[in-house]
């Protein structure tokens, strides 16, 4: 934890060296996600209610789904660079470290313009807080951070997934983006909407509806209250990518780079 | 002409190089494809007036704009001139008896049509099979196939012009990310990456449609759905052409620009 | 002690002819063929000796480095440094090796050099006291002293060398690896880093492995040298055996590669 403190430190030493455009990329970040908040309101503009979810209630899903993704990605996005990593030799010193891998590649880019993102994300999140127009118990109160706490599981998973990958492969394969960007994108609503299949494919493959779905029910009072606990469940994802991950690194010691 | 040609023969068989990532990047924008269609279709269900376009032409737009990404998406601009400029490789191509704006646009067109033809047909065979409100509809004439062609072409020429001035920017600024952010989110949105423009409402829409990015995708895409034509259609087409125009000399203002910058500053 | 025995190494890579068709070919179906890197490699390096590992381009310099550094598993054979089998054991091993890649650099770009060490430390757990006495007599000997407070971005290429070095040596490693070190540098520099590295074999009875093109470096520093083409073993000696009636190394090992046909 003191080394991840202290790669921070470093990041955010650099990143002071370049101020203006670190401003500039802030408010990028802050302008792409707000593309997709923009982009819902005038739907909703035209329609009232997408599968019977009002826009105020779809404005929660996507706040908590934003929220997220948002914090998987400010502290797992190491793993979005992980082909440049490797390509430049730069997992080779990695290796040569005595420390964890997955730390050292965790501290090895924090992404400070993500401060935007997040930034969007908290606002968002309050924001879908202030109009939901939910009674607040501690029950639903830790159900949000059940889901906080699964989601950045799910998404952190997927990075890692991705990075795996890129053992093998040598460089990023876009589609990995359908389960990080994309879920961040199509998880704005809740992913009943998008039919049975997929639906079906978001609780036993990936488990988007276990930190979306099946919660917000419970958090708008439609749910059964065992839903709450759900998102814990979907923690368990992480274990086949941690496996993945492993089975990369040998992978690496056998092929080079 | 004949140096930008064998750029684009390189830089074609490049992309062809990447089998993997070509795949991948088919499968991507096919599930995006879905997924976008999948959620037109559940507003669609809420409330069939309040939809702008018909369903199927709906479809056709998003089966096209997942076809053609690589023409139209901002955010895919060149790393590698980003970096030449950041760290100085740009002095190699100046030695090269070309000019830079050419180059850089001419690689540009290359690595988008590259990447497009390669992408689009098999998303396009795939979509033009699947059942009917969901599928890609066939074209509503050949005129009017013809007309998105043209556009098509026009659209992407609008495009990496609009690049070019971002890649031109960057020679003025110490570091381009933030500029390139901020003008990829602007685009994105504009042009009717997140919802087709037919989407905004009407007061809005009016704006958006004289604006340079209304003549990147926009155009084609809605020839081609049939939800474009007659007088609206060339008036569309004349602004498509004359932003081509304004952006590319533009462009090249800022071209020479950065020249004497470079030249007199030492790079 | 480092023993390397009968380690091969063989890399899958894909091949494709130049050209348009057979790029589209490559579409479909890709061929495969298999590089050797490694044929059957043995040697024993003993605590505090001094190495020059050389070869031409494409030996197989790097894939020993990286075997003998934990990185890569070689397919057959064996190797045991200082007790432990460096893939094996990688986290174990590298705590006792310091790694020097002359063509990458391990500090980080944009903040001053003292930030970089500063991390170092963290990662490799030096403890406070031991780092101070490190640093102080590393930024002595290197001639650190005005540098430590630039950022890396502002260095010069030799001055940049100089805290590497330094940077691979913070956790007083036994074993020091230094991968072209010299590249590019110029003639003080390359001087300040030959003095440098035959203090620190003296004075610390540190191991050094060398790898370089430039045979300066090998004269200055290492009475022994190991030479390999093709993945093979050809010579492990001084460079006396391959001198024969040249006047200058250089020479020497060229008509050497030549006979050997590498």
């Amino acid at each position: 934890m003191k080394l991840y403190g202290k790669f921070f430190m470093i990041h955010l030493k650099s990143i002071m060296e370049y101020k203006t455009s670190f401003i500039l990329t802030c408010i990028g970040q802050f302008l792409v996600s707000f593309n997709v908040f923009l982009g819902m309101y005038f739907m909703f503009q035209r329609f009232s209610n997408v599968e019977g979810f009002t826009y105020n209630e779809v404005l929660l899903c996507f706040g908590i789904t934003l929220m997220e993704f948002s914090l998987a990605e400010s502290f797992a996005r190491g793993f979005d660079n992980f082909p440049s990593i490797i390509k430049s030799g730069e997992f080779d010193r990695i290796m040569v470290r005595p420390r964890n891998e997955i730390l050292q590649v965790l501290g090895s880019r924090v992404e400070f313009s993500r401060i935007g993102r997040i930034l969007q994300a908290v606002v968002m999140f309050c924001y879908g807080f202030a109009v939901s127009g939910i009674q607040w118990t501690w029950g639903k109160i830790i159900t949000v951070i059940f889901m906080l706490i699964g989601g950045t599981a799910v998404f952190s998973g997927l990075f890692l997934i991705y990075a795996s990958i890129c053992f093998f492969t040598l460089e990023g394969l876009e589609f990995m983006n359908i389960f990080t960007d994309g879920a961040k994108e199509y998880g704005k609503y809740p992913v009943s909407i998008y039919g049975r299949t997929v639906f079906w494919l978001c609780t036993f493959v990936v488990p988007y509806a276990l930190i979306q779905y099946y919660p917000l029910l419970s958090l708008l009072g439609r749910g059964k209250p065992s839903y709450s606990l759900l998102p814990l469940a979907a923690c368990l994802f992480l274990v086949p990518c941690l496996f993945l991950w492993k089975m990369g690194v040998r992978h690496y010691g056998s092929a080079g780079s | 002409m004949r140096k930008y040609i064998a750029f684009f023969r390189l830089r074609f068989s490049m992309g062809l190089q990447y089998r993997a990532a070509a795949l991948a990047g088919i499968v991507t924008q096919f599930v995006w494809g879905t997924m976008e269609i999948l959620m037109f279709r559940a507003f669609y269900q809420a409330d069939a007036a309040a939809f702008p376009m018909s369903f199927q032409s709906t479809c056709a737009y998003v089966w096209m704009q997942q076809a053609f990404l690589a023409l139209f998406m901002a955010w895919m601009m060149e790393n590698e001139i980003f970096d030449s400029i950041v760290n100085g490789n740009i002095s190699y191509e100046l030695c090269r008896p070309i000019n830079v704006y050419n180059m850089w646009f001419s690689r540009s067109l290359a690595n988008r049509l590259s990447k497009a033809l390669l992408r689009s047909v098999p998303i396009l065979l795939v979509a033009a099979f699947l059942p009917a409100p969901y599928g890609l509809m066939r074209p509503a004439s050949f005129s009017a196939f013809l007309l998105f062609l043209i556009t098509l072409l026009l659209g992407l020429g609008v495009t990496v012009a609009f690049c070019m001035l971002v890649y031109m920017v960057s020679f003025f600024t110490i570091s381009s990310v933030g500029v390139r952010m901020v003008a990829v989110s602007v685009v994105e949105f504009f042009s009717g990456g997140t919802i087709p423009l037919p989407f905004f409402p009407e007061p809005v829409r009016q704006v958006l449609e004289l604006l340079p990015f209304a003549s990147m995708q926009n155009v084609p895409l809605r020839i081609y759905s049939g939800d474009l034509s007659g007088t609206p259609m060339r008036h569309a087409i004349f602004l498509q052409m004359f932003w081509l125009f304004a952006l590319a000399a533009l462009g090249r203002c800022l071209d020479v620009l950065a020249m004497k910058k470079i030249t007199i500053q030492g790079g | 002690m480092i023993t390397l025995t009968h380690v091969c190494k063989t890399y899958k890579v894909s091949k494709r002819d130049a050209g348009f068709s057979s790029a589209f070919k490559a579409l479909f179906h890709k061929e495969y063929e298999y590089v050797t890197a490694l044929d059957d490699v043995s040697f024993t390096i003993s605590d505090g000796e001094m190495v020059g590992y050389i070869g031409p381009n494409g030996a197989g310099k790097s894939s020993t480095i990286k075997i003998l550094s934990g990185i890569l598993t070689p397919e057959k054979g064996t190797c045991l440094i200082n007790g432990l089998i460096p893939w094996k054991n990688r986290i174990e091993h590298v705590k006792n090796i310091g790694v020097v890649f002359g063509q990458r650099t391990q500090l980080w770009w944009d903040v001053p050099v003292l930030d970089s060490f500063e991390l170092l430390k963290e990662i490799y757990r030096i403890d406070g006291h031991a780092y101070r006495q490190n640093l102080e007599q590393l930024s002595e000997m290197l001639n650190l002293s005005g540098l430590l407070k630039m950022p890396v971005r502002q260095l010069s290429l030799g001055q940049r060398m100089r805290c590497e070095i330094a940077a691979s040596l913070l956790h007083s490693p036994k074993i020091l690896f230094l991968d072209e070190p010299t590249i590019g540098l110029d003639a003080v520099s390359k001087l300040a880093v030959r003095d440098f590295v035959l203090k620190l074999n003296k004075e610390k009875n540190t191991t050094v492995i060398l790898t370089t093109h430039d045979m300066q470096d090998i004269e200055a520093l290492t009475n022994r040298i190991i030479l390999i083409g093709k993945g093979r073993l050809l010579l492990d000696g001084t460079i006396n055996d391959i001198k024969d009636g040249y006047d200058s190394t250089e020479e020497a090992l060229a008509a050497f590669y030549r006979r050997h046909n590498i």
